[in-house]
């Protein structure tokens, strides 16, 4: 027997969108539970207080400031890299062996999970440098992971500039690394802006690299060899520990909001990058 | 300006000066960023290797890979079932979401309108963003009760965690499998209906064929997240060390082995976690190797 | 010049950042003696935590830095002299050598389940079935007809070595129970879980679970000083030299009635009545 094919065409058609709208449900429904659940434990004291009793009361307030500290240190340190290595390998080589070498241990690092940054985080800082759980652990382990994100977007920024832009440069007389602080990085900043924050939001949102190199201790770090919680690892160990439900989707309300923004500003510049040269 | 004065000053000491310029300098440090990334790679090699490769020599390799009993603190080591495991999640979570997600890129490619595109494509990727733990969390939740009530079992399964993370691998097949369907040429579809083709023999005969080796590299790296992923997977798997036997059955994989023993370990216990994490990294490479020679595969072709 | 805002903000804050990081990594490094650092199991750790917070409130001008990471990592930490004070909820090896072992309390292990399970007690030859996976069935300990959804701990944990000491004798622990990391998530299976079954500190049992008799045995410090109930493991401080200065006047403190007190009040065994 042969269906009519125009009949096939729209039940696929419905069968497809019916997958489309399916997933994006499964995807709201997830933010959507977050929300119901977790607004009615937010107020400011929740931001800016303590927890107390393993954060069965209080606020997440060291968790937040942790997770502030933990993302801006790492990408601090991550960003210098990773633009440095795309200019070099945009600007300052032609493509060959050792370029090809490069982009392959790029690639490399983006492929690796993130439990073995924390395996290697915890061996490496936490016990050969003798740094412990501290925020400096993490944050180095944070940075090496994130870097390969960092790198790619910077580099497909720079290689959107305009050849003429460079070439008018040159012309004026510029040396090399005049026209790439001030004519290609003002021009790709929005990109490069683009993976510093895709970055962000993937060092807001780690569990399990963070967790073995900046340890899980309650307290505010207050200096770089301080343990410390980030908020994924503090909801982590709120949900998982059964300490308070209410917490615990509070907390997640505040870490998920707060990478969606991210996110959200992330696409904006993206767009705008997108929007200059095309 | 900068150059001509360079110049001037090269004249007389030419060479100390053309080392120690600004622009020689730059260059110098802009190599070494570059090579940082292949140095960092490097150390992680080296460390986890460090650390892992002596008990395979120790032990022996058959005894570890093959081996199905794992109690390191009285000499066992065996990773045979969280391979398997591993193996079998991995499977379960393309079986969830491959069908859905290729189902969606479909969708958005080839039917959807261009407003639709604009909102769902960012809302599916800003949604990518969401931390695994709270998938983990939500599948403890809602999915593990689900599973113990209506199928049996403690609900801590195969099938919990295959669900958890399906859903968990969609945005990233849904990204990169939308992207490769965008990139076949409008002229194709075009020729095919004008040949009298309806849209959908047109998608499954011409534009799927086409795209195939993007969707297929999309697959792989989902497999690549699966396979990666830990803390949901601690969160919702049960962690029993046994193979499972049925989709009911509680699993311990790779990643959440390391994870849940990590922090305790010492000496040879340690040293095992390690070698997980070896067995962990060469699966992760075959997976990437297999991905990138797709898509390089796409791009020449 | 395209003027962008943004960039140079971002940049001010993390020099600024950096600044205040390193200048209170001087400042740390010259006073840390003022800060006493525990680190070890994991059951042992809510406890700290509590003697901790008291502790600080008597003694503002030091500060007391709690951490997980399991008994052997606790034992491991304070050979390496990585902390102050390691945390042990175990007895220890032979081949584990500290300077000093501080008994600062014991616990019981109990046996729990859902608070809807009907059976009330078990035998400790029974428990030893369940997880050596002899006993799969609720039936067989008087219930209905349904898998025992048994919960362990994982390899390394001082609840773990404890209970395979106490319930185990030769026996394995059976590769299909399932494995939570913490006393915590243990419990959180078993309250979430009507057919679960698990075991975890006394001192965190509370009305989420159910704690089962033991041959009779009610789970309670009364019989565990009495000598009643059998599950009874130590709660050790270690410390790698002679205890001074802040680590001191902390051990003290614990030991101390007022210390005491406060583990009483947790539901641990104290030393001293």
């Amino acid at each position: 027997m042969r269906l009519n094919p125009r009949f096939t065409d729209k039940f696929i058609r419905g069968a497809l969108l019916f997958q489309a709208l399916f997933t994006v449900s499964i995807l709201v429904f997830i933010v959507f539970i977050v929300f119901i659940k977790g607004a009615a434990n937010i107020t400011p004291q929740f931001i800016f207080s303590y927890p107390e009793d393993m954060g069965r009361h209080g606020g997440i307030f060291p968790a937040i400031l942790g997770t502030v500290f933990l993302a801006v240190l790492s990408i601090a340190l991550a960003t210098p890299l990773g633009v440095g290595t795309a200019i070099y390998l945009t600007e300052y080589t032609k493509e060959s062996t050792l370029t090809r070498i490069i982009r392959f241990g790029v690639e490399s690092l983006a492929g690796i999970p993130s439990i073995i940054y924390g395996l290697f985080g915890f061996i490496f800082f936490v016990i050969k440098l003798k740094l412990g759980w501290s925020l400096l652990s993490g944050t180095l382990t944070i940075m090496i992971m994130v870097l390969p994100t960092i790198i790619r977007t910077a580099e497909e920024a720079i290689k959107a500039v305009p050849r003429n832009l460079r070439i008018v440069s040159f012309s004026l007389g510029a040396t090399k690394w005049e026209t790439v602080t001030k004519v290609v990085l003002p021009s790709a900043a929005p990109g490069i802006l683009t993976g510093i924050m895709l970055s962000v939001g993937r060092a807001v949102s780690e569990t399990a690299a963070v967790i073995f190199t900046m340890g899980s201790s309650l307290r505010l770090p207050t200096s770089l060899l301080d343990s410390g919680r980030t908020m994924a690892v503090h909801f982590y160990i709120l949900a998982r520990e059964g300490i308070s439900l209410e917490k615990a989707y509070a907390t997640a309300l505040v870490l998920v909001v707060s990478i969606l923004l991210i996110n959200i500003a992330a696409y904006y510049t993206m767009n705008k990058m997108i929007g200059r040269y095309s | 300006m900068g150059r001509i004065y360079y110049v001037r000053r090269g004249s007389y000491r030419s060479v100390a000066n053309r080392f120690f310029s600004r622009e020689h300098l730059i260059k110098c440090l802009l190599v070494v960023a570059a090579f940082s990334s292949l140095l960092f790679l490097f150390i992680i090699f080296a460390f986890i290797l460090g650390e892992g490769l002596p008990l395979f020599y120790k032990v022996g390799v058959i005894k570890i890979i093959l081996g199905f009993t794992w109690a390191p603190t009285k000499g066992f080591f065996g990773i045979f079932p969280m391979i398997v495991s591993s193996y079998m999640v991995t499977l379960g979570a393309l079986i969830f979401g491959a069908p859905l997600a290729l189902g969606c890129a479909t969708y958005l490619s080839e039917y959807a309108s261009r407003r639709m595109k604009l909102f769902l494509k960012p809302a599916l990727e800003l949604l990518a963003g969401i931390p695994s733990v709270v998938y983990g969390f939500l599948g403890v939740v809602y999915i593990v009760p689900l599973i113990r009530e209506y199928l049996g079992g403690p609900g801590f399964s195969i099938l919990a965690t295959s669900a958890v993370l399906g859903i968990m691998i969609l945005p990233t097949i849904i990204s990169i499998s939308f992207d490769s369907l965008m990139s076949v040429p409008p002229t194709y579809r075009e020729a095919s209906i004008a040949m009298g083709a309806t849209k959908w023999q047109t998608i499954c005969n011409v534009v799927l064929p086409a795209a195939r080796s993007g969707i297929l590299a999309s697959f792989i790296l989902g497999m690549g997240r699966a396979v990666g992923e830990t803390m949901a997977v601690i969160m919702v798997a049960g962690n029993a060390l046994r193979i499972p036997m049925s989709l009911l059955d509680p699993l311990r994989t790779l990643t959440s082995n390391i994870a849940l023993e990590l922090a305790y370990a010492a000496g040879d216990h340690r040293s095992a976690l390690f070698s997980t994490g070896v067995v962990l990294l060469i699966i992760i490479m075959i997976l990437n190797f297999v991905a990138n020679f797709w898509v390089k595969r796409k791009v020449t072709g | 010049m395209r003027s962008n805002l943004a960039t140079p903000i971002a940049l001010l804050l993390f020099i600024a950042l950096i600044c205040w990081g390193t200048f209170d990594l001087r400042k740390s490094g010259a006073g840390r003696k003022d800060t006493v650092t525990l680190a070890g199991s994991t059951s042992v750790m809510p406890f700290s935590e509590k003697l901790a917070e008291y502790f600080m409130l008597s003694h503002p001008r030091l500060s007391v830095e709690v951490q997980g990471g399991g008994s052997s990592a606790g034992i491991q930490a304070t050979i390496n002299r990585t902390v102050d004070i390691g945390m042990s909820s175990r007895n220890l090896k032979d081949d584990e050598k500290v300077h000093k072992q501080i008994l600062i309390c014991y616990d019981g292990i109990s046996i729990i389940v859902h608070p809807s399970n009907p059976v009330r007690d078990i035998s400790l030859d029974q428990i030893q079935k369940v997880y050596s996976g002899r006993i799969r069935n609720w039936r067989e300990l008087g219930w209905i007809d349904r898998n025992i959804d048994a919960v362990s701990r994982e390899e390394g944990s001082g609840t773990r070595g404890a209970f395979e000491e106490l319930v185990m004798g030769k026996a394995f622990i059976d590769d299909g129970i399932m494995v939570q990391d913490s006393n915590g998530s243990v419990k959180e299976v078993v309250a979430t879980d009507p057919y679960a079954i698990g075991y975890i500190s006394l001192g965190i049992v509370d009305q989420k679970v159910k704690a089962l008799t033991i041959d009779g045995v009610i789970p309670s410090v009364r019989n565990i000083i009495q000598q009643k109930y059998g599950m009874v493991r130590p709660f050790l401080y270690l410390t790698a030299t002679e205890p001074a200065g802040a680590v001191k006047v902390f051990i003290d403190f614990v030991l101390s009635r007022d210390g005491q007190n406060i583990l009483r009040k947790e539901g641990l065994v104290p030393i001293r009545g």
